[in-house]
């Protein structure tokens, strides 16, 4: 509890994607939802760095969207620090969830769209500070700004120009000198590199360590890429089709992956260990989440699954160093998995 | 390492060039590589370093007034930059194949897919209809879509987006072309899908005896997918030899800090190299070696002068570094 900084209980979150009324009149049609989240179970303790990872469609960027309150969850609920933010019993004193908002701030992915060209970079930087520190005087404000700048490796004379005039990068550096301005204790940071060329990444992956190292930060990173989930994660979350498949430390889940789609994931990463190394091709596609198979949601491209996996859905549960879903972890009938990388 | 025969397309001295308002940009300089017949080149680099640039200008598709301002392109000994619109357009598709990065923009949404295959077909192969479909379908078959008897008569929203990619794969392989450029075929899938589209072209390639040349942003495709590998930096190639040389024994100050700067699933490091600054803009490219305000081995000679590419075993970098001073440089092109 002590240690616990957020925790997600069964949260679900869908979008009603029908098709207008008249439509579903004249199509005798009924409604189509989405369910993009369905069912996450998730901690988050202070000062460590959670990676999720998914391919697209799976829910990740709605996680994350869901945590920082830009959607309400259609069920379950999330709680920060001990205090519920959103579902059932969550407050309903805005005033006092903005309090606790204040502590958690996003970085998007791409940093060409979040900073708004028309504005300067200092009152870029300054607009949460506004919003949640309207007590700060004019200098004040300005000093803190500067030092915000400096902070992630900007000029404080930066803050006089417009977004149009810094690279990708520092494009994002600013995005992290904004979220960092409300001294938050927790970023939530959705593909934040991905924009980024790989050696850009690296600075950019550098300096999110070296804050989280000097300011005690936490972090829930968000990637699709694997390596850089690697790189950056102290424990890694892997989702398919709205739900949490495995969750487990990074050198645990890439050293020992256990669910058969953490196994395909990381047999698909190219990787330049893997220098004219043949692997075995992965099958199948993600499904159609409108309309997702029964059970397991992975079992038409397991190799494993059974007459089980095809009608139950099975629940995250310890199993070695790993919480797992999957029927046949849990079973003990999945045999260890074949290392692909050849002896070279 | 097998360039000794005569290439299929050899590339010297390419020049491109984009005037502007503001003067003329350069986006490629003096550019010379070339690939054997059925050679995977990977060509690898950031954003802006002109690597679509340059397999835009192979297939003969860079867009005015962008205009090729130097320099020779031959396929097949046949010299193909300076061809007359409509018979470019008859190499390209024919002997050149061309894979771009979104399958969803270079597929028409208005036919099916199965249309544009025949279309292809016919246009470059003697083929009447009844026997273009079938190529079609055998074409959907080869590239791995199910049912392709039925498939073919698909539009491409129907597709998925790897179910797309290899749909435009099957229309760049139609008419058996010797070399694909493929510009960041894989960019725009998931991992899983982008792994079966790599196998895909590598067998397809393998079978045919297609050259490639891999345009890519992403150091571990080409490693799972090149035999040889250009790293390009600001318009020039500055490291190009086989593959696992470059990527384990780089030698360009670029290439190591590129390399150590891609985080990976089997190492464990704290920090990864980190090249500060970014990549020039073409306005004002450094004098010397473009690279050296990032270099961390810069020293006097850098700014003043280019180098050029100097032979280190199979590799060649063009690195002041990597200059052996006995021999003058006699610059031997391979």
């Amino acid at each position: 509890m002590t240690d616990e900084l957020l925790r997600m209980t069964d949260v679900a979150r869908s979008f009603d994607v029908s098709p207008p009324w008249l439509n579903r009149v004249f199509e005798r049609k009924g409604r189509v939802i989405l369910k993009a989240v369905d069912g996450v179970d998730l901690t988050i303790r202070k000062g460590e760095t959670l990676g999720l990872v998914g391919e697209s469609g799976c829910g990740k960027s709605t996680v994350a969207r869901l945590i920082v309150g830009l959607y309400a969850p259609t069920r379950g609920t999330i709680a920060y620090e001990g205090v519920t933010i959103a579902g059932a019993g969550a407050s309903r004193d805005e005033a006092a969830l903005r309090r606790t908002r204040r502590g958690m701030q996003m970085i998007f992915q791409d940093p060409y769209a979040s900073l708004n060209p028309r504005w300067r970079v200092a009152d870029i930087v300054a607009e949460p500070l506004r919003l949640h520190r309207p007590d700060l005087s004019r200098p004040d404000m300005a000093a803190h700004v500067a030092a915000l700048l400096e902070q992630v490796g900007l000029a404080a004379a930066d803050g006089t120009k417009y977004p149009h005039q810094f690279s990708g990068g520092q494009r994002q550096r600013i995005s992290i000198a904004r979220a960092l301005s409300t001294n938050p204790s927790f970023l939530v940071c959705d593909e934040p590199t991905s924009a980024l060329d790989v050696s850009v990444q690296a600075q950019v992956l550098n300096l999110m360590r070296d804050l989280q190292r000097r300011l005690g930060l936490t972090y829930l990173f968000i990637s699709h890429n694997l390596a850089v989930v690697h790189h950056i994660a102290d424990r890694v979350g892997v989702m398919y089709l709205g739900r949490i498949v495995e969750l487990a430390p990074t050198r645990e889940l890439f050293g020992t992956p256990r669910h058969p789609y953490t196994r395909m994931l990381l047999d698909a990463v190219p990787d330049l260990a893997m220098t004219g190394v043949a692997r075995t091709a992965v099958a199948g596609e993600v499904p159609n989440p409108l309309d997702p198979p029964s059970g397991c949601t992975f079992h038409p491209r397991c190799p494993w699954a059974n007459a089980r996996c095809r009608e139950e859905n099975p629940v995250l549960r310890p199993a070695g160093g790993a919480e797992v879903a999957c029927h046949a972890v849990q079973e003990g009938r999945l045999p260890p998995r074949l290392v692909a990388v050849a002896a070279r | 390492m097998t360039a000794a025969a005569a290439p299929l397309l050899a590339v010297e001295g390419l020049r491109v060039e984009f005037p502007t308002r503001r003067g003329t940009l350069v986006a490629v300089h003096d550019l010379s590589f070339d690939i054997a017949p059925g050679e995977v080149l990977g060509v690898v680099g950031e954003s802006g370093a002109g690597k679509s640039i340059t397999g835009a200008a192979i297939i003969g598709l860079i867009d005015p007034p962008g205009r090729i301002a130097a320099g020779e392109i031959r396929l097949g000994g046949r010299r193909i930059d300076n061809l007359p619109y409509a018979e470019m357009r008859r190499v390209r598709g024919r002997e050149i194949g061309a894979i771009f990065q979104d399958p969803l923009t270079s597929l028409n949404p208005l036919y099916t897919v199965g249309r544009q295959l025949i279309e292809t077909i016919r246009t470059h192969l003697d083929l009447n209809e009844a026997a273009a479909r079938q190529r079609a379908i055998d074409l959907l078959e080869e590239v791995g879509i199910p049912a392709a008897g039925r498939r073919i008569d698909h539009y491409p929203h129907q597709f998925s987006g790897g179910m797309r990619q290899r749909v435009v794969i099957a229309l760049a392989l139609a008419a058996k072309p010797k070399l694909i450029v493929a510009d960041e075929p894989t960019t725009a899938l998931d991992v899983s899908i982008q792994a079966q589209i790599i196998e895909l072209l590598k067998r397809l390639c393998r079978e045919h005896g297609t050259a490639v040349m891999l345009v890519t942003h992403d150091m571990g495709v080409i490693a799972e997918t090149a035999d040889r590998v250009a790293v390009m930096y600001a318009g020039r190639i500055v490291e190009i030899g086989p593959v696992a040389d470059v990527i384990h024994r780089p030698q360009h100050p670029y290439t190591v800090g590129l390399m150590g700067s891609i985080p990976s699933i089997v190492d464990d490091r704290a920090r990864l190299t980190q090249i500060d600054g970014s990549m020039p803009r073409l306005t004002a490219l450094p004098t010397g070696c473009a690279y050296h305000p990032r270099c961390p081995q810069v020293f006097a000679r850098c700014r003043e002068a280019r180098p050029e590419l100097f032979p280190v075993g199979a590799t060649r970098a063009a690195c002041w570094l990597l200059e052996v001073p006995a021999i003058a440089s006699s610059g031997a092109m391979a």
